[in-house]
């Protein structure tokens, strides 16, 4: 596999990153965000195992395996049991309307690649390109923490955040050096647990886990 | 010699601090916790009388090095004339207090638990000696800061009053104002000191071998002249005193008025006259003024006031600004290179610490054995006490004598040499100067006639006279150890009073360090028996020969009344032919104060109120009349309240970003992200 090859694939899997955070800002099943995370999770893990291929860092392998394990299979099983569990709403409540959303989303990944214009042209990589849409994807989670109402649909942009970073990680250095990058996933790990135990508490608090709910905690007027 | 006062100063602390593992053994046996602890504190304060005796006496400088500390930034310790004076001056007043407390503290017994005020008892202590023994910013400001927690919680001991928690909350946001003030100064000097470059300038001897252009030293001192101004209470910052001394434990007063605010004045004398040393002369009056406005405006309002111990606590703002004066004049001297004089007022000034801190030591244990006595801290609720507590009757009179400036005692020396370095100021060249120190000495006459005034009345209201509580308790004197601590303060005070130049030639290394010059010599011209400052012709005095002229009037006036039978005749209250005379009618502590709340009423936010309450036929004749009189200090007003209700206007401003919402949260942080990118890259 030459290098013109590879630097195909990666693009077509980062193609493919971006589509499915384009298609969770879309989404308004639960379980069909679930799915597309857990496909997203799928796309990071193949690329990152060929650019270790590609590379020849084979500590990538690990990350890819790692990446597999946890957000392709164990954070979306989770994710569905609590859902499962907690009898939540399977419609996604938004607090913009989805086309909206769809162009800022847009407009965050023309952003992201004039952001990274200057470093595509100083980098050498095989994955200089994959930058602008790593960025596009950090940001495009964070817009779906911002513009949904339900707390699970807040988690998953949390971790498709998460995801985004991992992306640059790869693409921009290689990858981060293996002890930080298990200490993530276990941070990732541990974040959802904990997110999950909230989660039931929120929900025995309020009878609902509409994130507008905790506006009552404010202080009084 | 095995052991150099540094020893024995740290053996203090050490002893001061190991009663936190001592107090706890004796939980179940209150009585004896009492007896062991505060006996323990006596003799560990001792120790510090006795290091702090040996250094200014001897004139030595010791440092040492403690392994403790932060990496690489060790604490440093100091043992030099001046701290050496402060902390004779901490030693002795706690010492006293300490035999004063085994007495006082038992009557909590039973009350509530003693052994938190034992613990945070010794705590203060040695926090206050540490503050004078560090030599670096760093162990300084732990040490002010732990001083100033451990009197936080002795403010805080009797918590179940709701005045007590609001006057221990005012005294812990301002100490912690001036605190960061304190802070903020030390930054600014250890900086320069090091140029920015490294933290090895946080020793005060760093900062005392470098050179601080003019700009940064006047940032430096007025931020710390303004930290120790709020731990000292100086007008305006004095609104924390008037609150916290009267609802702490009496103890705890004294030691509070009479030591505390002077670790204030140490750190003044510290950052001027020792670190910084080269200074133009308007700090010096900026200090001076701070010093007059607070000395008139104490008095002014400790004589409104009709609880005794508030009444004391504002004599301490009052004689703050004596103390003040003192180094205020001593920094204009020393900036006109005029050291002789210099060492004069720095001499007055640091003699009036020690002197404040025995009379107003002695006076707060007085109102604590009065508190003890009668459970009553309204003077205009008590009366004649004189002829149930005879001995705290006759000590409080030594105390009052002595902050009146009256002599024999000490309180006279000192105001007397702060008026003599006045009278040298026309030789000041700046004209601006010379307006202002005529000025300032009728001040300082002013104030010392204003607390003869304030102590006739706290005395005259609280000892002659007859009970005119509603109810009448019965009152006895108090213990012996009580007697016994303020029979030792007032020795001290006559003293000091009769003694004055053995006083000073001992504490002569002290100008010698901070200002190169000295008035032993010719202080003592005429040898101990008469002081002459400056010289002999200009003005003398002996403190011994007015001493023994009272002493031969008071007997001559005894003897006369005494040995004739008859001269001395009982009888009953004239009445006026009004018959219904009761104890009420008494003149009493709002009536004495009258003149002067007319006279000065501007300076004061008064309320007075007369109503006329069950009208009868006619409105000549009214069965009953009401009078309200509230007396505020104007400081709240001016100063306080726009500050406090600017900031919650701001509060509320800033509170307005705080919506509840998560979103909203998200998006404060998306939009930052952004623009950081859009700005930064």
């Amino acid at each position: 596999m030459d290098i013109q090859t590879t630097a195909q694939i990666i693009n077509f899997l980062a193609a493919m990153v971006l589509l499915t955070a384009f298609g969770m800002l879309v989404q308004r099943r639960i379980y069909g965000l679930i799915h597309l995370f857990a496909w997203q999770g799928l796309f990071l893990s193949v690329s990152t195992a060929i650019v270790g291929y590609a590379a020849g860092r084979h500590h990538l392998y690990i990350s890819s395996v790692l990446t597999l394990a946890l957000k392709v299979i164990l954070l979306p099983y989770i994710l569905n049991a609590l859902i499962h569990k907690l009898k939540i709403r399977k419609e996604i409540e938004t607090v913009v309307n989805v086309p909206l959303t769809m162009l800022i989303g847009i407009a965050l990944v023309i952003f992201s690649y004039s952001l990274t214009a200057p470093v595509r042209e100083m980098s050498t990589l095989v994955t200089r390109s994959i930058l602008a849409i790593a960025l596009a994807t950090v940001m495009i989670g964070l817009l779906m923490m911002i513009t949904r109402r339900h707390a699970v649909t807040q988690i998953i942009g949390f971790l498709a955040m998460e995801n985004g970073l991992f992306f640059a990680a790869t693409s921009a250095t290689y990858g981060m050096p293996l002890v930080v990058e298990l200490g993530v996933a276990i941070d990732v790990l541990i974040a959802a647990f904990i997110f999950g135990i909230f989660f039931f508490h929120i929900n025995t608090t309020f009878d609902s886990l509409d994130v507008e709910q905790m506006a009552r905690l404010k202080e009084g007027e | 010699m095995i052991f150099s006062p540094l020893d024995l100063a740290s053996l203090s602390v050490l002893l001061f601090l190991l009663q936190v593992l001592l107090a706890p053994l004796f939980r179940k046996n209150e009585r004896a916790m009492v007896h062991i602890c505060f006996s323990l504190a006596a003799a560990a304060s001792l120790l510090a009388v006795a290091a702090g005796i040996w250094t200014v006496e001897n004139g030595t400088t010791e440092k040492a090095i403690l392994v403790l500390g932060l990496p690489d930034l060790p604490f440093h310790l100091r043992l030099d004339p001046l701290s050496g004076f402060f902390l004779t001056t901490i030693g002795l007043l706690a010492f006293y207090v300490s035999v004063y407390s085994i007495g006082y503290v038992r009557g909590f017994i039973g009350q509530r638990p003693v052994m938190r005020l034992v613990i945070f008892y010794s705590f203060f202590i040695a926090g206050m000696l540490m503050v004078v023994l560090a030599d670096d910013a760093l162990f300084f400001l732990i040490s002010w800061e732990f001083m100033a927690a451990a009197s936080y919680f002795l403010v805080m001991y009797e918590d179940e009053k709701a005045e007590n928690k609001r006057a221990a909350f005012l005294y812990l946001v301002i100490a912690h104002i001036g605190a960061v003030a304190i802070l903020l100064s030390f930054g600014v000097m250890a900086g320069l000191a090091t140029d920015f470059k490294d933290f090895s300038g946080y020793t005060f001897d760093a900062m005392r071998a470098s050179q601080f252009p003019v700009e940064w030293a006047t940032a430096a001192f007025f931020l710390s002249f303004f930290g120790f101004a709020a731990k000292a209470g100086i007008v305006p910052l004095h609104v924390w005193l008037p609150e916290a001394h009267p609802v702490a434990p009496s103890n705890i007063s004294a030691l509070m008025s009479g030591v505390m605010l002077k670790t204030a004045i140490y750190g003044i004398i510290r950052v001027t006259l020792d670190i910084i040393k080269v200074f133009p002369w308007w700090w010096g009056a900026v200090v001076l003024v701070f010093g007059l406005v607070s000395a008139v405006m104490g008095v002014l309002y400790a004589l409104m006031q009709h609880d005794l111990k508030r009444l004391l606590a504002y004599h301490s703002v009052e004689n703050i600004g004596i103390i003040l004066i003192g180094i205020g004049l001593s920094m204009v001297f020393m900036s006109f290179q005029m050291p002789l004089i210099a060492a004069l007022a720095l001499t007055a000034g640091v003699y009036h610490t020690m002197n404040h801190a025995m009379f107003k030591g002695l006076l707060f244990m007085g109102a604590g054995a009065v508190l003890h006595a009668t459970h009553e801290r309204n003077m205009e609720e008590m009366g004649g006490l004189i002829h149930k507590m005879p001995w705290t009757a006759a000590l409080f009179l030594i105390g009052c004598v002595s902050i009146s400036a009256l002599p024999p005692f000490n309180g006279f020396v000192s105001e007397w040499l702060t008026f003599q370095a006045f009278l040298l100021s026309p030789s000041l060249p700046a004209p601006i100067l010379k307006l202002l120190m005529p000025i300032g000495a009728a001040i300082l006459a002013l104030t010392g006639a204003l607390a003869a005034a304030c102590f006739v009345k706290a005395f005259g209201v609280t000892f002659l006279g007859r009970w005119r509580g509603h109810h009448k308790p019965t009152i006895q004197e108090v213990n012996w150890p009580m007697r016994i601590g303020m029979m030792m303060a007032a020795a001290t005070c006559l003293l000091l009073g009769i003694l004055p130049t053995l006083f000073i030639g001992w504490m002569d290394t002290i100008p010698v360090q901070l200002v190169g010059s000295t008035i032993s010599a010719s202080a003592g011209t005429y040898g101990w028996l008469w002081l002459t400052p400056v010289a002999p012709e200009r003005a003398s005095y002996s403190g011994i020969i007015v001493f023994l002229g009272i002493l031969a009037v008071v007997a001559a006036a005894y003897i006369m009344l005494h040995v004739k039978p008859g001269a001395i005749r009982r009888g009953h209250v004239w009445d006026c032919g009004f018959e219904k005379l009761t104890e009420r009618m008494q003149y009493n502590a709002t009536s004495f104060s009258m003149p002067i709340r007319r006279i000065f009423g501007y300076l004061f936010n008064i309320k007075e109120q007369v109503d006329l309450a069950q009208q009868s036929a006619h409105s000549a004749f009214p069965k009953r009349l009401n009078y309200y009189l509230k007396v505020r200090d104007r400081a709240w007003g001016w100063l306080y309240k726009p500050i406090a209700e600017a900031s919650f206007w701001l509060s509320r401003k800033v509170g307005m970003l705080q919506q509840g919402r998560i979103q909203t949260y998200l998006i404060y942080s998306f939009i930052t992200i952004i623009l950081l990118l859009v700005f930064v890259i």
